[in-house]
């Protein structure tokens, strides 16, 4: 579904990824692990195009995406879960789900009913404006919105941070359900509890260099490098 | 997205409002009836601004070339061919919009200040050409005493025909800032990367919002030729567009009736105040530093934060 190939990614002057690969399969939730600051959310903006990277390839869905628009990936099935749940504040939960709206092909997976379902904590707030959400209402608000764009493969960037551990546990279910309903997962954690139990493969990065990949009870097993590069 | 706007609510005070307008013009002097078109105008010039600054959250400097070319296209027309009035009327709002999306199309590949700075220099080159072209738009002197058809001449017909096109504007604006395209632009405002993100493509949604914002800016065009009779360059000039920048902050950018309120404040200041001194832009600039410290939210977004309005209309729904 995904491949990216060495990609270098600089902010401004400063360069942040170093030559990294990534594989995501059709159907699979990959999960990226690293500590603060290692740069996990990079290579997502990246892919996203949010900035674009200088060197190396971005595949999907077995096209080169070099110079897209980050609303033309969107609408061609990538959906991107941002880390600090940025919601539309000034929007009610409704608006900023109808706002998203998009048909992907002729399918349309999700709707705001469907994901009024999947999350039925945002159906009871409907009207409530977002900015008044609590910080898990938040979470799923954006999750639910990348859910309306229809995509085929969702970009999921520390969905769990700063979130209470009962509601990390109803977002680590909800994400587990992603697999059945066919969509695949890229989740970039520093929660190594939850990337674990969630995903099939695994990569580990550091400074912006890939340091690890395999899958995931190989991740599980390998106390060495979990201990050299995830524990803080 | 546009459901209940009309609420019974705020049915009861529109229509008072409404009422004590129309019934106006009978029991107060010219002069106050004057003041009030000149509100009417200038209200629907900067909720037209409004449309783009507080809600789409674009720096457009320089709204005020758009009222010009509207004002400048109906007296053109009026004075300058023989077509029917109406034409000129009509031709005036899709001119000015046709020039919003040709300026548009350079700013919108900018963002914030640089957004603002492009606008000013390619609005002065239009206020460059109708202060220099003395003879097609009569330069510094303008264009007077353009014909106006005998109904809306007089200070009454202007007023009411401004209160008309006000109320039509008002309804417009207002179903497009609560259809999926306002709750668009305002998600744009808070945050552009993150609307591209979810499949947004927001240079063309603030190019949309710029030519719908520069349409209602003609249509003041013309309802300043019906009060005024003339039009003159200084309409066009970029301190001009500034004064209708300050109506909205001063009214609260974020509201969506605030920049009326703004423009009536500014208004009366400039008539009475302006009556004791020829300083009373000092009084402006002190009730706007004032108003940075104690109302950032403007006049009426302070009213809605104290009041609540929205907050508990939106949790009045929830309980339901």
């Amino acid at each position: 579904m995904l491949e990216v190939e060495g990609i270098h990614t600089y902010y401004g002057l400063s360069h942040i990824l170093f030559g990294v690969s990534l594989n995501v399969p059709k159907g699979k939730i990959v999960c990226l692990l690293g500590r603060n600051g290692a740069a996990k959310s990079t290579p997502m903006r990246s892919i996203m195009g949010l900035p674009p990277p200088k060197q190396g390839t971005i595949r999907f869905k077995g096209k080169t995406i070099k110079g897209k628009k980050p609303y033309q990936l969107a609408r061609q099935g990538m959906g991107y879960v941002p880390d600090n749940r940025r919601v539309f504040a000034d929007l009610t939960v409704g608006d900023n789900l109808e706002i998203s709206e998009r048909k992907v092909g002729a399918a349309q997976t999700w709707t705001k009913e469907s994901v009024y379902d999947f999350f039925p904590a945002l159906g009871h707030i409907d009207s409530r404006k977002a900015g008044f959400l609590s910080g898990g209402e938040q979470q799923m608000l954006t999750i639910a919105r990348a859910l309306m764009t229809n995509p085929e493969f969702l970009l999921l960037d520390e969905p769990t941070e700063g979130l209470a551990p009962l509601i990390v546990e109803v977002l680590e279910k909800q994400i587990s359900k992603f697999r059945d309903k066919g969509l695949t997962v890229l989740l970039a954690e520093q929660n190594q509890k939850v990337a674990l139990g969630l995903s099939d493969e695994g990569y580990v990065i550091d400074n912006g260099v890939i340091r690890y990949h395999g899958t995931i009870e190989d991740l599980r097993e390998n106390e060495e490098v979990r201990k050299k590069y995830l524990l803080v | 997205m546009s459901k209940g706007i009309f609420s019974l609510k705020s049915f009861g005070p529109i229509a008072a409002l409404l009422i004590a307008l129309v019934i106006l013009p009978s029991i107060i002097p010219r002069f106050y009836i004057y003041i009030l078109a000149v509100i009417f105008v200038t209200a629907l010039l900067a909720m037209s601004l409004n449309m783009v600054v507080g809600h789409g959250g674009l720096f457009q400097f320089h709204h005020g070339a758009f009222y010009g070319v509207g004002a400048y296209t109906v007296a053109l027309m009026l004075t300058k061919t023989s077509l029917p009035v109406w034409v000129g009327f009509v031709a005036a709002p899709f001119v000015a919009a046709f020039v919003g999306l040709l300026i548009g199309l350079f700013c919108v590949r900018l963002t914030r200040l640089y957004f603002g700075m492009l606008q000013i220099s390619l609005g002065s080159l239009i206020w460059a050409i109708a202060f220099r072209w003395y003879s097609f738009t009569g330069g510094d002197d303008g264009i007077h005493g353009i014909p106006l058809p005998s109904l809306i001449s007089s200070t009454t017909g202007a007023y009411y025909f401004g209160l008309i096109l006000l109320i039509i504007s008002l309804i417009v604006m207002f179903l497009i800032f609560k259809s999926p395209f306002g709750a668009t632009l305002q998600a744009i405002r808070d945050n552009p990367e993150r609307c591209e993100a979810i499949g947004i493509n927001v240079r063309r949604h603030q190019l949309i919002a710029i030519v719908i914002a520069t349409f209602f800016a003609g249509i003041a065009g013309v309802l300043f030729v019906v009060v005024e009779g003339s039009v003159f360059p200084d309409l066009l000039f970029w301190v001009f567009s500034l004064e209708i920048f300050v109506m909205c902050l001063l009214g609260g950018w974020f509201t969506f009736a605030g920049p009326i309120l703004g423009a009536a404040i500014m208004i009366s200041l400039r008539t009475f105040a302006g009556i004791y001194t020829e300083y009373w832009t000092m009084i402006l600039g002190i009730m706007l530093i004032l108003l940075i410290f104690f109302l950032p939210e403007g006049v009426w977004g302070y009213l809605v934060e104290k009041f609540g309005f929205q907050r508990k209309k939106s949790l009045e729904k929830e309980r339901q």
